[in-house]
C-alpha cells in the first residue's frame, strides 16, 4: 500500500481513485460516488432486450452463456489471487512449528502477539497519524468550506500534490530536513539551542504517514462541509445559535461522517504501509515485523502470517467501526433543495491568520517534495541546511543504470493495466446490463480488493504458489515477474472496475437496442458500439490503474527475488538503503512522481472530457 | 404580539437590484402574504425580515424595535423553511429544544415546552424519533413546533407547503390557519400560489420584479387589480385597450357606458365570469370558435372583429350551451370592470 494519487473531489465529478477509497470507507458525500449498492439500480430499470421482448427466448438464452463466460475469468481471478492466498495465510497462522513436526495451535499464535511491543506501536502510530493528519487537514478543511478566501486554489493544490508522491520516496529526504542533524533541527539550534525530534522512531513514521495522507481527511471532509444545506445553519440562527454553538451543534455533527471515513481510511492506510518504516529504519511495527519474518526466518514462520490475518482484521474492523458509526447517518443524501453553506468573509485578521496557516503548511507538506529534488541534484548532503553543491550525476547513474527498472515497470504495470480493464469492463457489463444472478456479489467482492494490503497478498502469494515451479525454467512461481503483474492487477482492480462502471452507466441503453434493432447480435453490439463508446473511460481506468501500480512497494518487496526483474518502485528502495545510493534513488524518485502526476493528470482530463462529451452529445 | 414596519427598504446582490422601494406595514395578529412569480423577490424579502442579508436603504421594525442592524439570532422571529431544515443528527424534541437551549431556559421549563409545542402540532408520540423516519408532512409539522416554541414575534414561512402532496397541502393549509388564529401571531407567508395565498391570508402584496404592485386583502386584489401584472397573475382575465371620453370606455369593436376615470388611453380588465353570453347578438356581437368543458364550467372563445374575448359560464346539468361556430352576443357590466393604472 503506498501511494494513491487522488484529485480532489468536485460537486461535478470525482476522479476513478476518489471513488474507490470512498468506496473503501462506505462513504457517499458526493452523490453516485458509490457503485450502486445491490439490488435495484440502473440494471433492473434497463432490461435486457431479448427478455422484455418476452419470455426465455434464444436472446436470454444466448445472454446467460455470455454472461457467465464474462465472470468466470474474474472469479477464477479472484479465488485464485485473493481468497486462496488469504485462506492459505489464514491456515498456517494456526500452526506452530516444534522441532521437526508442526503442530496445531489454534489461536495460540495471536496471543503471542497481543504481548509484542510492534502490534501495539502499529495501532499508536495509525492513531497518532490520523490525529496529526487531523491537526493539518481539519482548519484547512473549514476554510475551504465556510469561507471566501483567496487562497482556495492553493489548499486544492495542497490536497493533490502530496498523493503523487508514496511516502517511502520521501522519507528519506524528510530525514534530511526534519532529522536530527537535518536543515530545520540545525537552523534551530544554531537560533536557540533546541532540536526537535521530529524524525525520532516513531515520531518519524508519524510525521511522513500524516504528511501523506491528510488529503483523505481534507477531501472527505471538505466534500461533507460543501454538501451541508444552507438552511440547516439558517434555521440554527434564527432561533438564536451563532459562533462556536453554531459549529459544534449543527455543522460540525453534520459534516462528521465525512470526516470519520476520511479518518478510518487514513488509519487503514497507515496500519498497512511496509515501506515507510522499512525506509526509516523502524521494524518494531507490525508490517516490517511480518516482513522481517518471512524474508529472514522463512515462509515457514507462523508469524508473518499471524500479523497478515491480524492486519486485515485491524482494516476490516477500522472500516466496520467507520460504517456503523456512519450508519443512518448519511445526511448529505437526506437533504432536498437548498445551496452549501454559505461561504463568509474573512476579516483582515482572519485572512491574515488562514493565509500564514495555508503556506506553513504548504512549506511542510512540500517539504519531502523539495527534499528528494534536492538530494536527487545534490553532490553530499549531510550535517548541513543545505546540499554543499549541486550535480547532475545522479540523474546520468540513472539514465545509465535504471533503463532496465523503467522497463520493467512499463512491462508490468502496463500488462496489470490491461488486465483491470478488460475484466473491469466484462464486469461492469455484466453488472449493468444482465440480470445474471449473483453479479453483484462478484462486483463487490472484486471492490473488496482494495482493502487487502499489498503486504498480506505479497506474503499470501509467495506461501501459496512457492512450491510450484514453472515448467523449462525450474523457478519458482510465486517468483516469477508474471506473478508480480498478476498482485499488481488483483490490487488496482476496482480503478479500473469503478472507471468501466462509470463509463458504462454514462451510455444509454438505447444505444445498443437501436443496434440490436438494426440487426447486430450481442457480440457485434458489444464491438462496434459499446467497447468504442467506453473507450475513453476505459482509458482513464488504464492509466490510473498504471500510474498506482508503478509506485506499489509492499507486494513488490516480497515477489522480487532477482535484481533483472527488478520494477522501479523496488529500485528506489534498493537505492535509497545505502548511504552513496541515495542520489540516484532520489532522482529515480523524481521520475517516479513526474510519471505518477503526468498520468493522474491525464486520466481526470480523459474522464472529465468523456463526462462532458457524452453528456452535450447524448441527454 | 407586536407587527412589522417596513419603510424604503431596497435590496441587491451585487449589481442586481432584488428589492426597491418597499413600503409595507403589516398588522399584528395578522396572516399575511407575500405573493409572486419566481424572481420576484418575495424571498429575499422575507429573509430581510428575519436578518439574513442587510438591506441597503431602509428600516425595518418590529413593534417599535428598529431591528434593521440586528443579526438573525437576536431577532426573536421563527422562520419555517421550504425544506424544513431539521437537524437529521438530532431527536425531534432535541430539534424543537434546540432554541429553547439557546436561550438559557432551566431544563424542566424546556421539557414541558416542548411537550407543549408537541402536543400543539399533534406529535408527542414522535418526540424520539429522527426527522428521516418521519413522513414529509410530519417533517412539517415538527418545523412549525421547533419554531413557534420560542414563541416568537413574528412567524415566517417560506412557500412551506411546496414539498408536500395536493391533498396534504390543501389539510396543512387549513390546520397552518388555525393555528396562526388560536395563537393569535403575526404571520407571514411566502408564495407563488395565488389560490394559497387567497386561502390562507388576512391581506397580501403582489410582488414583480423587486417591487410591489398591490397590497389588499385577496377579493379585493382579485376585483380590482391595480394594473396588468396583478390582473393577470391572478387568474384569468380579458385585457382590452381603449380610451376614456365622457364617461364611456371606447374600444375598437364596442363602448360601454358608465366608466368613470380622467379620459385619455385605459386598459380595462374583465373577469371571464363577468361576461354573460347569450343568443342576443346586439350587445357585442361575437362568434364562438372555442368551447372546453371544465366540470364546473364552460369556457368558451369568442371572437368579434378585433379581438377574442375569454367567457366562463357556470354549468347546471341540462343547461344550454353554445357549439363553436354559433353567432352569440357579449354582455359586459360596467359595475365588473376594473380600470388598469399600467
Amino acid at each position: 500500500m503506498v501511494c494513491e494519487p487522488l484529485r480532489l473531489g468536485t460537486r461535478r465529478g470525482v476522479s476513478v481513485a476518489a471513488r474507490v477509497e470512498r468506496w473503501l470507507c462506505g462513504f457517499a458525500a458526493t452523490r453516485g460516488a458509490r457503485p450502486r449498492a445491490a439490488g435495484g439500480g440502473a440494471a433492473s430499470a434497463f432490461p435486457p432486450a431479448g427478455r422484455r421482448a418476452g419470455g426465455a427466448g434464444r436472446g436470454l438464452h444466448r445472454e446467460r452463456w455470455l454472461g457467465y463466460l464474462f465472470v468466470a475469468p474474474m472469479l477464477l481471478f479472484l479465488l485464485g489471487i485473493i481468497f486462496f492466498p488469504l485462506g492459505h495465510a489464514f491456515v498456517t497462522s494456526l500452526y506452530r512449528e516444534a522441532g521437526v513436526t508442526v503442530r496445531f495451535v489454534g489461536l495460540g499464535n495471536y496471543t503471542r502477539l497481543l504481548d509484542d511491543e510492534a502490534f501495539w506501536n502499529s495501532l499508536y502510530v495509525a492513531a497518532m497519524t490520523v490525529v496529526v493528519a487531523s491537526l493539518i487537514a481539519v482548519p484547512l478543511a473549514v476554510i475551504i468550506a465556510r469561507f471566501r478566501f483567496r487562497g482556495a486554489a492553493l489548499i486544492h493544490t495542497l490536497g493533490v500534490i502530496p498523493l503523487v508522491m508514496p511516502p517511502f520516496v520521501g522519507a528519506v529526504a524528510m530525514q534530511l530536513i526534519w532529522g536530527r542533524n537535518g536543515s530545520i533541527n540545525l537552523l534551530l539550534n544554531d537560533a536557540f539551542g533546541i532540536r526537535i525530534p521530529f524524525m525520532e522512531g516513531l515520531n518519524g513514521v508519524i510525521f511522513v504517514e500524516a504528511l501523506h495522507y491528510f488529503p483523505f481527511i481534507l477531501l472527505n471532509l471538505a466534500a461533507a462541509l460543501s454538501n451541508i444545506d444552507s438552511a440547516m445553519e439558517e434555521s440554527a440562527q434564527n432561533l438564536g445559535a451563532r459562533g462556536f454553538t453554531l459549529f459544534s451543534r449543527i455543522v460540525f455533527p453534520l459534516a462528521l461522517p465525512g470526516y470519520v471515513a476520511g479518518a478510518a481510511l487514513v488509519f487503514v492506510k497507515v496500519f498497512d504501509d511496509l515501506a515507510t518504516p522499512l525506509l526509516l529504519n523502524v521494524t518494531n511495527m507490525l508490517a516490517p515485523q511480518a516482513y522481517l519474518k518471512i524474508t529472514s526466518v522463512g515462509i515457514t514462520d507462523p508469524m508473518g502470517y499471524v500479523i497478515s490475518v491480524i492486519m486485515i482484521a485491524c482494516s476490516l474492523g477500522a472500516m466496520a467501526l467507520s460504517a456503523l458509526l456512519l450508519k443512518g447517518r448519511d445526511f448529505a443524501t437526506q437533504q432536498r433543495g437548498g445551496g452549501g453553506l454559505a461561504r463568509r468573509r474573512l476579516g483582515p485578521w482572519g485572512t491574515l491568520l488562514a493565509g500564514m496557516f495555508v503556506v506553513l503548511t504548504l512549506a511542510v507538506v512540500l517539504s519531502p517534495h523539495i527534499g528528494i529534488l534536492l538530494l536527487s541534484l545534490a553532490t553530499v548532503w549531510s550535517f548541513a541546511v543545505l546540499p554543499d553543491a549541486y550535480t547532475f550525476a545522479h540523474y546520468v547513474t540513472v539514465y545509465r543504470e535504471a533503463g532496465p527498472l523503467i522497463a520493467n515497470t512499463v512491462l508490468y504495470c502496463g500488462l496489470a493495466a490491461l488486465i483491470d480493464v478488460i475484466l473491469g469492463a466484462m464486469l461492469a457489463y455484466v453488472v449493468l446490463r444482465s440480470r445474471l444472478p449473483g453479479r453483484r456479489l462478484v462486483e463487490q467482492v472484486a471492490m473488496s480488493a482494495v482493502a487487502v494490503p499489498g503486504l498480506v497478498l505479497g506474503i499470501g502469494l509467495l506461501r501459496t504458489y512457492y512450491d510450484l515451479t514453472l515448467p523449462f525454467t525450474g523457478e519458482s512461481l510465486a517468483t516469477f515477474w508474471g506473478m508480480l503483474v498478476i498482485a499488481y492487477a488483483v490490487r488496482r482492480l476496482p480503478y479500473a472496475l469503478s472507471a468501466a462502471t462509470a463509463a458504462l452507466q454514462q451510455l444509454h441503453v438505447s444505444l445498443e437496442e437501436a443496434a440490436e434493432n438494426l440487426g447486430a447480435g450481442k457480440l457485434g453490439v458489444l464491438r462496434r458500439i459499446v467497447v468504442p463508446l467506453m473507450a475513453g473511460g476505459l482509458l482513464a481506468g488504464f492509466v490510473t490503474s498504471f500510474a498506482t501500480a508503478a509506485v506499489e512497494l509492499s507486494a513488490t518487496l516480497l515477489l522480487v527475488a532477482k535484481a533483472p526483474d527488478a520494477p522501479l518502485s523496488y529500485g528506489i528502495y534498493v537505492y535509497m538503503q545505502s548511504a552513496a545510493g541515495r542520489g540516484p534513488g532520489a532522482a529515480l524518485g523524481v521520475i517516479a512522481v513526474v510519471i505518477v502526476a503526468v498520468a493522474t493528470y491525464l486520466a481526470y482530463r480523459l474522464a472529465e472530457r468523456e463526462r462532458g462529451r457524452k453528456s452535450r452529445e447524448l441527454f | 404580539m407586536p407587527g412589522v414596519r417596513i419603510e424604503q427598504v431596497s435590496f441587491r446582490y451585487g449589481d442586481t437590484p432584488v428589492l426597491a422601494d418597499i413600503d409595507l406595514s403589516i398588522e399584528k395578529g395578522e396572516f399575511f402574504a407575500f405573493l409572486g412569480p419566481s424572481g420576484s423577490g418575495k424571498t429575499t424579502l422575507l429573509r430581510l425580515i428575519a436578518g439574513f442579508g442587510r438591506p441597503a436603504t431602509g428600516r425595518i421594525l418590529i413593534g417599535d424595535r428598529d431591528v434593521t442592524a440586528l443579526p438573525p439570532w437576536s431577532r426573536n422571529v421563527g422562520m419555517v423553511f421550504q425544506n424544513y431544515a431539521l437537524w437529521p443528527h438530532m431527536t425531534v424534541a432535541k430539534n424543537v429544544a434546540f432554541g429553547l437551549e439557546r436561550r438559557r431556559l432551566p431544563r424542566a421549563q424546556i421539557a414541558a415546552r416542548v411537550h407543549e409545542a408537541l402536543a400543539l402540532v399533534g406529535l408527542t408520540e414522535f418526540a424520539e424519533r429522527r426527522p428521516a423516519q418521519l413522513s414529509g408532512g410530519q417533517q412539517q409539522r415538527v418545523a412549525l413546533a421547533r419554531t413557534l416554541v420560542i414563541e416568537p414575534d413574528v412567524l415566517l414561512l417560506d412557500e412551506p407547503l411546496s414539498n408536500l402532496d395536493a391533498k396534504l397541502r390543501g389539510e396543512m393549509r387549513a390546520e397552518l390557519k388555525a393555528l396562526q388564529r388560536k395563537l393569535g401571531i403575526t404571520a407571514i407567508y411566502v408564495t407563488h400560489d395565488q389560490e394559497e395565498a387567497n386561502a390562507i391570508a388576512d391581506r397580501m402584496a403582489v410582488l414583480d420584479a423587486g417591487r410591489i404592485q398591490q397590497v389588499g386583502a385577496p377579493a379585493e386584489l382579485y376585483d380590482r387589480p391595480a394594473n396588468r401584472f396583478v390582473a393577470t397573475f391572478l387568474g384569468s382575465t380579458n385585457l382590452i385597450e381603449g380610451r376614456i371620453a365622457d364617461g364611456c370606455f371606447i374600444a375598437d369593436d364596442f363602448a360601454l357606458k358608465g366608466i368613470d376615470g380622467p379620459p385619455g388611453p385605459v386598459c380595462i380588465s374583465v373577469r371571464p365570469q363577468d361576461i354573460s353570453i347569450g343568443a342576443d347578438p346586439a350587445t357585442v356581437a361575437a362568434a364562438v370558435t372555442g368551447r372546453e368543458f371544465l366540470g364546473g364550467y364552460i369556457r368558451y372563445r369568442a371572437r368579434t372583429s378585433h379581438r377574442e374575448f375569454i367567457v366562463d359560464v357556470a354549468h347546471r346539468r341540462d343547461a344550454e350551451s353554445y357549439d363553436v361556430g354559433a353567432a352569440v352576443g357579449l354582455g359586459l357590466d360596467a359595475r365588473r370592470i376594473a380600470v388598469l393604472r399600467a
